[in-house]
């Protein structure tokens, strides 16, 4: 057994990630499930609707992925068509990323513009003040922040998609009608303070303390928040803190999280000078101190020892933004690199014409359609109602934050010398991007997410089989019919699976190779939880090659949607799209019958893991690198 | 203080960023999928207008565009600017590619008298036809005085004075109200639309009437008989002496 002694823990927040936010519940004033689920046992539980749930148990759930979905009414999409419009000027025309960037701050007439505009209330109902957009408007928007300057992106989003989208989501009808209508206006910024120095990744362990008072009226707040976005303009803190939480049941104290809502005007809050950095410069980034901070218990927000559900949440629910934002920088990058490539000439000709520089464009735009195709698939399932889209938002930020950084240092690539130079701004947003794939959780978090949260259905599937298989007579139909499915896809006979029908015929030969990736993917998820068990929760390696199959995956049911979309609506741009869908189908569905493959049946891939184990430990045991140079010395 | 009331007419043109392209069969230029906007010139005239409404000036601002139904979004940018309400002059599209300064003139005319304005506002020229005609036709039509390449607009009692741009410097006219004014480019900087306002721009009416409802009549005398691209700009030539050049101008009948 090659279970790596992380903390347990790890693996059980990482499952407690999914097992908050994929129920739907009270608080988000839903109902609630029916009775307690078993899988299978009868039938009446709520089965998910989301793709990435069932691919990782070899179905096909298309309710959400096909047809692409539209859910603008006409009256929301001519609405969105006016705001594009002034919001696109205004970043042309009075936003200057390059000083922003050189003056580490967003220029004080720029803010009073975008809070003029109105772009801090986006999502705020228009009763309260806002622009009361729905999630696939307020991704249009965002589109075009990110084209132009992801610092004011970060100073926007830290403020609405996460400072206070906490009150949105979860404010009792006072803390919204309070809070919400100087924060649309942008009298007030907002923060999330979640990050401490010793709680990154790891959110459960936070040290921030709230301790209530015997009266019951306040908690006193102390500890302190490390690297808050808008920590320095806040005046509206989303804090999480550790608070005792009595068991009804048992009498037992435990310290759970609460979420609250701080004011910088209760006292105690202070804060330090803005960190320098190495990108989104412009955004202010700063430790938030809490000293005996009182804290009103009217405050709370959400209840008394969920405030860790309430940050997934809140995290969940703004992820399809930076998806959005980020198809946005690629669209603008990709114009940069192909202007250079239609104008630069060497060699006697223009560079465009030459193979290495298509490949790059190519691949370039590739990652950009996937990404934004992503990006309003979420949007659009978050604005119909699905509350089980926390996979997909987590592969959407994992993808888009890769595909974005591999765009622009392609683009740089493209440029040559010119790209480094500072002028044309391109390596500017190379810096700025390179935050994205840490923050708003790590894209190595999230994968374990992703493989875990997959696979946990799939997990109660097969716990229930086992059961069922200790009591065969009573549960025959369930194992005649899993049984079956697990015979033939190991038999490698295929599950009768098919999107013919779905997808656009002109994409049949993609579509069959998506559904073939499907069954190799869910094939080898179930090997190797009968193998592993609960204990897969520590193979690292093998969930983060699971994820990897899994993003492929989605990436290519996502274009394969949009173009069937687009070559049925006859849209201009539909051969183009089937090209792109067919060039990244074929790559994709190669890596993952490679992938599977390798973790299915290659000898040498406990080999593998073994080693990088071994070496690491050497490398921690050295302090660093392990050799010396060839010389010896 | 005053009662006075503002007509704006805004057109609906391609965006000046556009990079304009003349239809194969060369009867105008390619508007299908093309983005569109206000005329900017029009947007300093809604933006005057609004201005003298800030300064109670001006009671109010109605926005009119003749034109296809696309009209209305350009009458809605007014309105997001501050416009009261608007005047939609729907005119089919066929019809529409034939309206020329003439034919607006007339509506701007009738409706200025229709709705009992002081003041109308109008930007100097279009950017797609350059005509530089209708707030001078509409002024004809209704006897007013008029004052062309406004450059500054001041309100002085039952008196506008206006400082015009002229090609030999600056001009300053005293007119008596109502007047026709034009706007150009260094009269004011318009303002951004904010989202805010496009909301509430939602709430404003726009009426929609037709020609016929004023008593226009649309015929033009005009046809266009075809659109071309201008000629491709051919390589200059260099000469070495000032003789040199004298000769080649010579040669090729310039001189």
């Amino acid at each position: 057994m090659q279970a790596a002694r992380i903390a347990p823990s790890l693996g059980r927040q990482l499952l407690r990630l999914g097992g908050g936010s994929s129920r739907p519940t009270a608080l988000l004033g839903q109902p609630r499930p029916g009775p307690a689920r078993r899988p299978y046992a009868g039938g009446a539980a709520q089965e998910s609707k989301s793709f990435a749930v069932a691919m990782f148990k070899g179905q096909l759930t298309t309710d959400q992925v096909f047809p692409y979905p539209s859910v603008l009414n006409q009256e929301q999409t001519e609405f969105l068509k006016e705001l594009v419009e002034p919001v696109s000027r205004f970043f042309e025309e009075v936003n200057d990323p390059a000083k922003n960037d050189t003056l580490e701050m967003v220029e004080e007439t720029t803010l009073q513009g975008l809070k003029e505009l109105g772009a801090f209330g986006l999502q705020v109902p228009s009763e309260l003040g806002g622009v009361g957009l729905c999630n696939t408007q307020y991704a249009r928007l965002v589109e075009i922040v990110g084209m132009h300057d992801l610092a004011v992106g970060i100073t926007l989003g830290a403020h609405q998609s996460i400072g206070f989208k906490g009150i949105l989501l979860f404010g009792t009808k006072a803390q919204k009608e309070k809070y919400l209508p100087k924060l649309a206006s942008g009298e007030t910024l907002a923060a999330f303070c979640l990050t401490e120095p010793s709680s990154g990744s790891d959110a459960a362990s936070i040290r921030t303390s709230a301790v209530p008072s015997p009266c019951g009226k306040y908690y006193t707040l102390n500890g302190s928040k490390l690297w808050i976005s808008n920590g320095g303009l806040a005046d509206i803190f989303t804090v999480f803190a550790k608070t005792p939480v009595t068991d009804p049941a048992t009498g037992a104290v435990k310290e759970k999280i609460t979420a609250f809502v701080v004011e910088r005007g209760f006292g105690g809050v202070t804060h330090g000078p803005p960190e320098k950095k190495m990108g989104i410069k412009a955004s202010n980034t700063a430790e938030v101190f809490f000293d005996g901070v009182r804290v009103p218990s009217e405050n709370v927000l959400g209840e008394v020892g969920s405030g860790f559900k309430v940050a997934m949440h809140i995290l969940n629910n703004g992820r399809f933004g930076m998806a959005a934002a980020l198809a946005g920088t690629m669209r603008g990058i990709i114009t940069k690199a192909v202007d250079y490539a239609t104008n630069r000439i060497q060699f006697g000709e223009k560079i465009h014409n030459f193979g290495l520089i298509q490949e790059k464009l190519a691949r370039m735009v590739m990652l950009q359609y996937v990404t934004e195709s992503m990006a309003y698939m979420v949007s659009a399932n978050m604005d119909q109602g699905s509350t089980d889209f926390q996979i997909e938002a987590a592969i959407s930020k994992i993808f888009g934050s890769e595909a974005a950084w591999k765009v622009t240092d392609e683009c740089i690539q493209i440029m040559g010398g010119m790209g480094f130079m500072k002028e044309p701004g391109v390596e500017r947003v190379l810096r700025d991007l390179r935050i994205f794939r840490i923050f708003e959780g790590t894209n190595d978090i999230l994968r374990l997410f992703v493989a875990l949260q997959g696979c946990m259905d799939k997990g109660k599937e097969l716990s229930g089989l086992g059961s069922a298989l200790k009591n065969p007579f009573g549960n025959a139909g369930l194992l005649l019919g899993e049984a079956g499915k697990q015979l033939r896809r190991r038999a490698g006979l295929g599950s009768g699976l098919s999107l013919s029908g779905i997808v656009h015929p002109e994409l049949s030969r993609s579509g069959e190779l998506a559904v073939q990736a499907l069954e190799q993917f869910a094939t080898v998820v179930e090997a190797k939880l009968i193998k592993h068990k609960k204990g897969i929760v520590n193979e690292q390696f093998l969930l983060q090659r699971l994820a990897d199959g899994a993003i492929d995956l989605y990436a290519m049911v996502v274009v394969l949607s949009r173009a069937s979309r687009s070559l049925s609506e006859g849209h201009h741009t539909a051969q183009h799209e089937k090209m792109l869908c067919d060039t990244w189908c074929i790559e994709a569905a190669a890596r993952i019958r490679e992938g599977m493959a390798a973790l299915q049946s290659d000898p040498r891939q406990h080999e593998l893991y073994r080693n990088f184990k071994s070496i690491s430990k050497a490398l921690v045991e050295r302090g660093g690198v392990v050799t010396s140079n060839p010389l010896g010395f | 203080m005053a009662e006075l009331r503002a007509l704006v007419a805004v057109k609906r043109v391609i965006d000046y960023a556009v990079k304009i392209r003349v239809k194969p069969d060369k009867t105008g230029v390619v508007t299908d999928g093309v983005k569109h906007s206000m005329n900017p010139f029009c947007e300093i005239a809604v933006e005057e207008a609004v201005r003298l409404k800030e300064k109670k000036l001006v009671k109010e601002v109605i926005a009119v565009s003749c034109g296809p139904a696309q009209c209305q979004e350009t009458i809605r940018t007014a309105l997001a600017m501050g416009a009261d309400r608007g005047i939609h002059v729907e005119v089919p599209p066929a019809e529409a590619e034939r309206l020329g300064p003439l034919q607006v003139a007339q509506v701007l005319a009738k409706l200025a008298e229709k709705e009992k304005v002081d003041l109308v506002l109008l930007g100097k020229q279009a950017i797609d036809d350059d005509c530089n005609q209708t707030g001078q036709m509409t002024a004809g039509f209704l006897d007013w005085p008029q004052g062309t390449f406004a450059s500054q607009v001041t309100l002085e009692g039952d008196k506008l004075k206006v400082e015009r741009e002229i090609d030999g410097g600056l001009e300053t006219l005293r007119l008596k109200l109502p007047a026709v004014v034009t706007t150009d480019l260094r009269l004011n900087e318009p303002r951004y639309a904010t989202l805010p306002n496009i909301m509430k721009a939602k709430k404003k009416k726009i009426e929609v009437i037709k020609p016929g409802d004023l008593g226009v009549d649309l015929t033009s005398k005009l046809s266009v008989i075809s659109v071309e691209d201008p000629p491709q700009r051919t390589a200059g030539v260099k000469v070495e002496t000032t003789e040199d050049l004298v000769a080649k101008l010579k040669e090729i009948g310039r001189i």
